[in-house]
C-alpha cells in the first residue's frame, strides 16, 4: 500500500450503521472527529481523548473500540457500528436503550452512547452475564451521574428479555 | 489531544514492514492495537514522523503452538487469546493474569505483543513473560533473535528492541508438569494500572516470584521450598531489594507491604495447585 501522507488528505471507506460512507482525511485524525465532523454522527461523543472515559466507544466489527485511540485511517474497510444504528427505527428504542429508559440509567446521558455500544458488544457474546461480569464491563466507563447500578439492572433486564426473544424467533 | 502530523503505512507484508522501519529509524513507529501508543500519540508524548500499521499482515495474526511454548504473533489481539478455550491448560497463568489487562473495551483492540514492546513497568503481560521465562522474538530487515524476557525489559519503558527491530511475536512457556501458577494484583479499580502484581510459579524444588509495579521493570527471584517465617524474610528482602518509590499512586512502604503479603498469597496459591 503506498504510504499516506502526513499533510494530505486520504480517502478512507467504511460501513457506518449498514450504510457505505467514504471520506477524506489526514492520517492523524481520529475516528472520533471522522465520525462527529466529517460524517455527522455526533452521537458518539468525546470525554477523554486518551481511552479512559469510554464514552466513545464504537464497534469496529462487532468489538468495542475507543474511537478515540483509533485513526480514522486504521477503520478502512471495517464495519463500524455507532449509537445512531442502535435503535431499530427512529420511534422505537432497542431492547437495551429501552431497558435504559425505564431503569433511569443516565442522567445527562454524555456518557451513554459509550455505555450502550461496550453492552451491546458483551450480550452478544455473553446473553447470560452476572451482575459481577456487568460491573466489569463497566469499569471500562466512568459515569458522573447515576452510580451505574441502574445500568446493571438495566442490563440484566434487556439480556433476560433478548434471551426470551431468541426463544421465541 | 490531537495527534501531531505522522505518515502512515498500511503495511501489506512483513517484508513491507521491515523494509519501512529501517528506513524510518527511530522516526518510524510500529502501530499494533494502538491502545498505548494513541494515547502517547494524542497526548503528544510520542511525535513519530510514520506510523506502520501491521494489524493487516497476514503472516502476523497466528497464535502457533510449538513444544514448550505458545507463539503469539504481533498482531494477536489480548481479546483473541483470552477468548481462546485451551488457555487456561497451556498457560495457566497467562489465562489469569489477561482479565486485569486494561478493560474489555482496550483488550479487543490491544495486542499481546504491543503491551509488552511498551513495557510498562506495572503491566500484566510483561510480568507473565518474565515469571514464566518466556521469550520475545525480534526481526529486523537484516536479522532475526531471540531475548529472554528477563533481559529484554531494560527500565522503564525501555525495552533491548532496537530502532530498526519490531516484535515478530513472543514465547509463553506452556504449563510443565508439576508446576502451580496464580497472579494477583492490586490497583484502585479494575483495569486501572496496578500498584503491585504479582505472578507466582512453584515446583517440587523451588518457588519463583516476579514483581510488576515496584521496579523499574518487572522483576523476578527464585526461592527454595520455604514457610513460616523464612519466607516472610525470603519476601521482606527481595520487597526492599526493589527499591520502591513514593508516587502519587502509593508510597514505598505500602508498595512493600504488597510484595509480602499478594507474593505470599501467590507463592501459595501456586504450591496448592501444583498438579
Amino acid at each position: 500500500m503506498p504510504r499516506l501522507n502526513a499533510g494530505t488528505r486520504h480517502v478512507v471507506r467504511f460501513t457506518l450503521n449498514g450504510r457505505p460512507a467514504a471520506f477524506e482525511v489526514e492520517p492523524r485524525m481520529l475516528l472520533t472527529d471522522a465520525l462527529r465532523h466529517l460524517l455527522g454522527a455526533t452521537g458518539t461523543h468525546v470525554g477523554c481523548e486518551h481511552g479512559v472515559c469510554g464514552c466513545c466507544t464504537v464497534l469496529i466489527d462487532g468489538m468495542p473500540a475507543r474511537a478515540c485511540l483509533t485513526l480514522a485511517v486504521q477503520a478502512e474497510g471495517c464495519e463500524i457500528r455507532t449509537i445512531e444504528g442502535l435503535a431499530p427505527s427512529p420511534a422505537r428504542l432497542s431492547i437495551l436503550q429501552a431497558a435504559f429508559r425505564r431503569h433511569h440509567a443516565l442522567q445527562c446521558g454524555f456518557c451513554t452512547a459509550g455505555i450502550l455500544m461496550s453492552l451491546e458488544a458483551f450480550l452478544a457474546t455473553r446473553p447470560d452475564p452476572s451482575a459481577e461480569e456487568l460491573r466489569e464491563v463497566l469499569s471500562g466507563h466512568l459515569c458522573r451521574c447515576t452510580g451505574y447500578a441502574p445500568m446493571i439492572a438495566a442490563a440484566l433486564e434487556a439480556a433476560a428479555k433478548l434471551r426470551e426473544d431468541a426463544v421465541h424467533v | 489531544m490531537k495527534p501531531a502530523p505522522f505518515d502512515y503505512l498500511r503495511a501489506e507484508s512483513l517484508e513491507e514492514a521491515l523494509a519501512a522501519l529501517d528506513q524510518g529509524g527511530s522516526e518510524a513507529r510500529i502501530l499494533a492495537g494502538g491502545q498505548t501508543l494513541l494515547p502517547m500519540l494524542n497526548m503528544r508524548l510520542a511525535r513519530p514522523a510514520l506510523l506502520i500499521d501491521i494489524m493487516r499482515i497476514p503472516a502476523l495474526s497466528a497464535i502457533s503452538l510449538e513444544q514448550d511454548a505458545i507463539v503469539i504473533s504481533a498482531a494477536v489481539r489480548q481479546a483473541t487469546v483470552l477468548a481462546r478455550p485451551t488457555l487456561g491448560t497451556e498457560v495457566p497463568l497467562l489465562a489469569a493474569a489477561l482479565p486485569w489487562v486494561g478493560h474489555f473495551q482496550t483488550r479487543s483492540r490491544g495486542t499481546i505483543c504491543g503491551s509488552v514492546a511498551h513495557a510498562d513497568p506495572s503491566a500484566e503481560i510483561p510480568l507473565c513473560l518474565v515469571a514464566l521465562e518466556g521469550e520475545i522474538r525480534l526481526r529486523s530487515r537484516r536479522a532475526t533473535r531471540r531475548v529472554s524476557a528477563e533481559q529484554f525489559f531494560v527500565g522503564m519503558m525501555l525495552t533491548d528492541k532496537g530502532d530498526d527491530e519490531l516484535i515478530e511475536a513472543v514465547a509463553f512457556p506452556k504449563r510443565r508438569p508439576g508446576e502451580g501458577y496464580a497472579f494477583a494484583e492490586v490497583g484502585r479499580r479494575h483495569g486501572d494500572f496496578a500498584i503491585v502484581a504479582c505472578a507466582g510459579v512453584v515446583d517440587a524444588k523451588r518457588m519463583r516470584l516476579a514483581v510488576a509495579g515496584v521496579a523499574e521493570r518487572p522483576v523476578a527471584r527464585d526461592f527454595p521450598l520455604l514457610d513460616g517465617t523464612a519466607l516472610d524474610d525470603a519476601l521482606n528482602a527481595f520487597a526492599w531489594d526493589l527499591q520502591a518509590r513514593d508516587d502519587i499512586h502509593a508510597t514505598a512502604r505500602y508498595r512493600r507491604d504488597l510484595v509480602r503479603s499478594l507474593g505470599r498469597k501467590v507463592l501459595e496459591e501456586a504450591a496448592a495447585c501444583r498438579a
